[in-house]
């Protein structure tokens, strides 16, 4: 390929570029202010001061008190410190968790470890538009359940859940309601009490932040049982050396994307809605994958028929485009997205799934290249595709 | 992304042989039990002898690749030798495939046995 082209990136839900001012501001934590925020000295005491401004930025920016934050490795960590750290916490309480199908592998894949060391969970269905219905979550309950974990908004369709009317069902009978808010974080409105929530899990670079640091919240009073064991660092609920440049990282960018979040959410959207209508006009058979308005502003998922999504993702790749799919072919499984599955998609369709996610930095001449050079990539497919001819055949 | 080599690339991008043949000697239909693909073989023999080969496929680049290549080695070819292709001569033909898409290449193999035995039936 031709690396002096620029490249259109749209697969921002998988990762974002650190913003300049982040990068600007990490850097002095790596080697001026490079102390030990557990030593008692100098150096150590400056670098503690960096985190616990952070944690108060952070907790500012969700509405919770700083020693509801605990920072931690990222994403993945704290969906996992969530679920087990509660479930351990809990287990003489009962044994029964409930979540979704649609969650991310890092609850979904912790909820089967639970299930294999005596807990029993419920995963609940989502509708055609990849929405819990707060009415399942209710049936669900038993005397038994001590945690309901339900995501934000979804990586795969952006589909945004009824967190709060959820919260209203599960808080009062004494049940934690976790939320893995990844992917809104940054993006859209997150105030734990607003939306209810005992704990939460996010990642830094989700929203223009680096990699490898997370939070998780933990109301306050909330029992949580850590698991990583040694020093006394997060008051003793998560000990290893604080990750300072990426703890400093995580609260600017939380605080650029906070104060942006209105115009960049109204232009993102704007341009979605362009993406999404301009597909639906050039290419026949498409369906939109997610809820059409409770969706993440910078999401576009939507099946195209009698084509497989790898070969749609490589085409598009050599043009220059970076996206993803929810096709078995590029999963490692080879089965198709979970996700998709589990609002009713018939496998053909989720193979010919695509997402474009948009970002900060997406401008319109990116959605009118993506517009342009996507219905001749279909059109070839198809015309190799022999599922095309049978459907060209029957009309 | 799975890092197919260049062979792999230029058949994918610039896949030989697609399409039906209309009045085709042999035809093998085949989907993939794994992740679902299918694809389609179409022959034209004439005295023993392969002349003539065209695919339809839905898949992966892996899977249109080997769709492609198998097209390609099998024209010219007698029966008995096209019998005697596997889907590992037409990965290595490729230049090799990553191992989690081998079992595209199978799907080759198999369209191809299909349609020969359609043929032999035909003819029979
Ligand atoms: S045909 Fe599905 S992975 Fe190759």
């Amino acid at each position: 390929m031709d690396n002096t082209r620029k490249i259109v990136y749209l697969d921002h839900a998988a990762t974002t570029p650190v913003d300049p001012v982040v990068k600007e501001t990490m850097l002095p934590y790596f080697d001026e202010v490079f102390g030990n925020p557990s030593s008692l000295n100098g150096p150590g005491q400056r670098a503690r001061e960096a985190v616990e401004s952070a944690r108060e930025e952070v907790a500012s920016l969700i509405g919770a008190r700083p020693e509801e934050i605990i920072f931690t490795s990222g994403g993945t960590e704290s969906d996992n410190a969530a679920l087990k750290g509660v479930a351990l916490a809990r287990h003489r309480e009962g044994n029964h968790i409930v979540t979704t199908a649609v969650e991310h592998h890092a609850v979904l894949e912790s909820c089967r470890f639970l299930e294999k060391n005596g807990f029993s969970v419920t995963y609940l269905p989502v509708d055609a538009d990849g929405i819990v219905d707060p009415d399942d979550v209710k049936k669900a309950l038993t005397d038994k359940t001590i945690i309901v974990s339900v995501m934000h908004a979804n990586n795969e369709v952006g589909t945004i859940q009824p967190i709060d009317a959820i919260a209203k069902i599960v808080r009062p009978r004494g049940i934690y309601l976790h939320t893995d808010a990844v992917q809104s974080l940054g993006h859209i409105p997150v105030a734990v009490h607003e939306l209810g929530v005992d704990l939460l899990s996010a990642s830094g670079h989700k929203f223009y932040g680096p990699k490898g640091v997370g939070i998780i919240f933990i109301r306050k009073g909330a029992k949580f049982a850590s698991f990583l064991h040694g020093g006394d660092q997060e008051r003793r609920r998560r000990a290893s050396t604080h990750n300072v440049p990426g703890i400093v990282g995580f609260a600017k960018a939380l605080e650029i994307a906070v104060a942006g979040m209105n115009e960049e959410a109204e232009k993102i959207t704007r341009l979605r809605d362009r993406l999404i209508a301009g597909i639906r006009e050039r290419i026949s058979d498409v369906r939109l994958n997610g809820h059409p308005e409770r969706r993440l502003p910078g999401n576009v998922n939507c099946s195209i028929a009698y084509v497989e999504g790898e070969s749609l993702l490589l085409n598009l790749d050599m043009e220059g485009i970076a996206c993803s799919t929810g096709s078995a072919c590029t999963s490692s499984s080879l089965e198709p997205s979970h996700v998709l599955s589990a609002m009713g998609l018939p496998p053909e369709l989720s193979h010919g799934s695509l997402r474009f996610s948009l970002g900060r930095n997406t401008a319109a001449e990116e959605i009118d290249y993506v517009l342009a050079v996507l219905p001749s990539i279909v059109e070839k497919l198809r015309a190799i595709s022999p599922l095309y001819k049978k459907k060209v055949k029957a009309q | 992304m799975e890092v197919y080599g260049e062979k792999v690339m230029d058949h994918f991008r610039n896949p030989r042989n697609v399409g039906e043949i209309e009045d085709a000697d042999g035809i093998g239909r085949v989907g993939n039990p794994v992740c679902g693909d299918i694809m389609e073989l179409y022959i034209k023999v004439e005295e023993g002898t392969i002349v003539d080969a065209r695919f339809k496929t839905f898949g992966c680049g892996a899977a249109i690749a080997t769709s492609s290549m198998v097209t390609e080695l099998v024209k010219g070819k007698k029966i008995e030798e096209a019998r005697r292709i596997t889907n590992q001569a037409v990965a290595q033909a490729l230049g090799g495939l990553p191992p989690i898409k081998m079992h595209c290449s199978v799907l080759a193999e198999e369209a191809l046995r299909k349609a020969l035995d359609d043929y032999l039936q035909k003819a029979a």
